[in-house]
């Protein structure tokens, strides 16, 4: 089912939960919703839900809008981060409440239950409570009970937000496949980036109820068009500085006290094109390598700086370093033996960096 | 040591109510008691009978009985119906003067009933002035005292159950709008269970407190004919002749039976609703 949010509003006596939001999901696609606690992605969802009314804007299902109908005809199934099951029925009661509701036959409603809660492999849980459930299992009822009305539209609000790390991941495989199967048109409620990032076919950003970037997560990740989905999408963050762009004889400088960069020249062109000579520079962590001694690069390549902390991650070391007044954080491999206090050389790759307006925020790279 | 004094002291609190109940016990089989004492006519030790009860035999003190059963019956009914409505949608909906009438019920549930006695008087002779049910719920009748009753409950009632109810995750009935359940199904089927040992505490007290009323339907009733046990008990005592404090024992005695019945079997379920608590979710 496409679904078309037009200009979608929600205010409650001047707290507003959603401005102005208007995007476009084509049929069978997996869109997720990302952004910080309080954005309004949950608002939005349960307007799209029926839960909530609009208070303004439209939303349409296949071209038809249907602010005015009902949660229950709707044709959506939702999974809620709290699974939201029925604690006074058993699992077999709580995945055959929808169809119960729909009056269909004992037989019918026992072999849809049935062949449900297979495909989720709860089959043998049938006649549990739910408190005798473990909470990966209480989440597996709950996405058996959206999926056993055969939904034109899944919701899901953060569904895996109270599961141990390891059955998220486990969980998030298993989410993407039942969807591409089931070629069910979904929306995915997240701020874990991650999950976005691996799950979704496109990434709606949100921040303070507003939309601010819709795209597919590598769009989102290479070409950042705003300043806060440049921070908010990656992890660790993107570093950013603010340098002031210069130009002699055709070569384009970043430069601050900190740092003076010589930039590769398509992007800096455009950095300098639209902006008064300040900009925000961002560039990620893993994009600055240390300098390797045995051959260096050019001296307006490198910066040198202090490392302040060495974070081990396993397989890499985050290291936060000092740049003047800014802090900028660095993935290393392990092996480099970088230790706290050091004054080490960096290089960046530039061909990657962002530039961003700082009063508007906007990047100057991507319209 | 600690151990000991806790014990010594919940014994030493508890002496005074076992002698009461020892008394009335032992009172309702005695001829006469000197303290907790059974004497015979002749002032000795004894004087075992069973005399004192024989009202159970009188078709009056099970009218009563029935009267007593009737009013905590329909108020429990009331109560529950009225407090599970009315805390839901207090809990839930927005409506103009949801504030106000919350905190009306709370003004109202600080006034006592006797400072209404004069006003209700006037409620029901008028109710009892309508037509064919007028002689259920005016003054004078089973239905007229459950009324008032139930109405001096619901500010207690209400307040419980949209407290029990606020204690609940709106994402439970959101689920099932979308599963597909009207308005009044989540209410019943979904939000209910879940509030279940919120609604069998609240009857349990209203139940008590209907079972046990006095003052209502001593001013509401004549005679005998609507009069429930504790009434029926005032009566026994008389300003006029000298009072068979033993027959009263009995009476009183015979209108604890039923509560004891009761709590017997129910203590186990009991302590659970004040443990607390639905299990789950
Ligand atoms: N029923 C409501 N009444 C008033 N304000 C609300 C209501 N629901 C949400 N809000 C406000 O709307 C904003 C968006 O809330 P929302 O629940 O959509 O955030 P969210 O993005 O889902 O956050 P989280 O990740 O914490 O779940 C918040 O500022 C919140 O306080
Ligand atoms: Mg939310």
């Amino acid at each position: 089912m496409r679904v078309e949010l037009d200009s979608l509003s929600k205010a409650w006596d001047g707290v507003v939960g959603a401005d102005n939001i208007t995007l476009d999901i084509a049929d069978g696609d997996l869109v997720a919703f990302l952004g910080p606690s309080g954005c309004g992605k949950t608002t939005t969802l349960l307007m799209v839900a029926g839960i909530y009314k609009p208070t303004g804007g439209t939303i349409s299902f296949d071209g038809r809008v249907v602010n005015e109908v009902a949660p229950k005809d709707r044709g959506i199934g939702m999974v809620f981060q709290s699974y939201a099951l029925y604690p006074h029925m058993t699992v077999f009661g709580n995945i055959s409440y929808p169809l119960r509701l729909k009056k269909l036959d004992k037989e019918e409603i026992r072999r849809r239950v049935g062949q449900v809660a297979d495909m989720m492999g709860i089959g043998d849980l049938l006649d549990r409570r739910i408190a005798q459930l473990s909470g990966g299992q209480q989440q597996r009822v709950s996405l058996g009970r959206a999926l056993v009305k055969e939904p034109q539209l899944l919701l899901f609000d953060e569904p895996l937000s109270n599961l141990d790390a390891r059955l998220r991941l486990a969980m998030r495989g298993e989410i993407k496949r039942l969807q591409n199967e089931l070629g069910i048109t979904s929306i995915y409620v997240t701020h874990d980036q991650i999950e976005a990032m691996t799950m979704a076919d496109r990434i709606a950003v949100m921040s303070k109820g507003v939309l601010q970037a819709y795209d597919v997560p590598e769009a989102l990740y290479d070409q950042p068009k705003t300043l806060f989905v440049a921070g908010f999408v990656g992890n660790p963050p993107m570093n950013f500085f603010d340098v002031e762009i210069t130009s002699t004889n055709g070569d384009f400088h970043a430069k601050s006290e900190a740092l003076d960069l010589l930039l590769p020249h398509d992007r800096a062109v455009k950095a300098a094109a639209s902006a008064k000579g300040k900009v925000i520079m961002g560039v990620r962590p893993e994009d600055v390598f240390l300098v390797d001694d045995a051959a260096p690069p050019a001296a307006d390549l490198t910066l040198t700086a202090e490392i302040e902390v060495v974070e081990p991650l396993g397989r890499e070391d985050l290291l936060g370093v000092s740049v003047g007044d800014a802090h900028m954080r660095v993935l290393v491999k392990k092996s480099q033996g970088a230790s706290v206090g050091d004054m080490v050389g960096f290089v960046f790759d530039l061909s990657k960096v962002q530039f961003f307006d700082p009063e508007t925020e906007q990047s100057l790279l991507w319209a | 040591m600690g151990r000991r004094i806790a014990y010594g002291f919940l014994i030493l609190s508890v002496t005074p109510i076992l002698v009461g109940y020892s008394w009335l016990v032992i009172a309702t089989f005695s001829f006469r008691t000197e303290g907790l004492l059974p004497r015979n006519a002749e002032g000795g030790i004894g004087g075992f009978t069973l005399s004192n009860w024989s009202f159970v035999t009188d078709a009056a003190i099970w009218n009563a009985m029935l009267n007593s059963f009737l009013i905590a019956v329909t108020m429990v009914i009331g109560v529950g119906v009225a407090s599970t409505a009315g805390g839901y949608a207090l809990s839930r909906f927005k409506f103009a003067g949801r504030k106000a009438f919350l905190t009306g019920t709370l003004v109202l549930h600080a006034f006592k009933a006797e400072m209404l006695l004069i006003a209700i008087f006037f409620v029901l002779r008028w109710l009892g002035g309508i037509p064919v049910i007028g002689s259920f719920i005016g003054f004078n009748s089973v239905g007229g005292v459950a009324l008032v009753m139930i109405a001096l409950e619901l500010p207690l009632g209400i307040w419980l159950m949209k407290g029990f109810f606020d204690n609940l995750p709106w994402d439970m009935e959101r689920a099932a709008l979308i599963d597909g359940a009207s308005r009044f199904r989540v209410w019943w089927q979904i939000m209910l269970p879940q509030v279940r040992p919120g609604l069998a505490a609240l009857s349990l007290f209203t139940f008590i407190a209907g079972w046990n009323a006095y003052l209502v339907p001593f001013t509401f009733t004549i005679g005998t004919k609507v009069a429930n046990m504790p009434v029926f008990l005032s009566q026994l005592i008389s300003d006029t002749a000298p009072t068979n404090w033993n027959l009263v024992a009995a009476v009183g005695m015979f209108q604890m039976i039923p509560l004891i019945i009761f709590f017997i079997f129910t203590q186990e379920l009991l302590l659970n609703i004040y443990a607390g608590g639905s299990k789950g979710t």
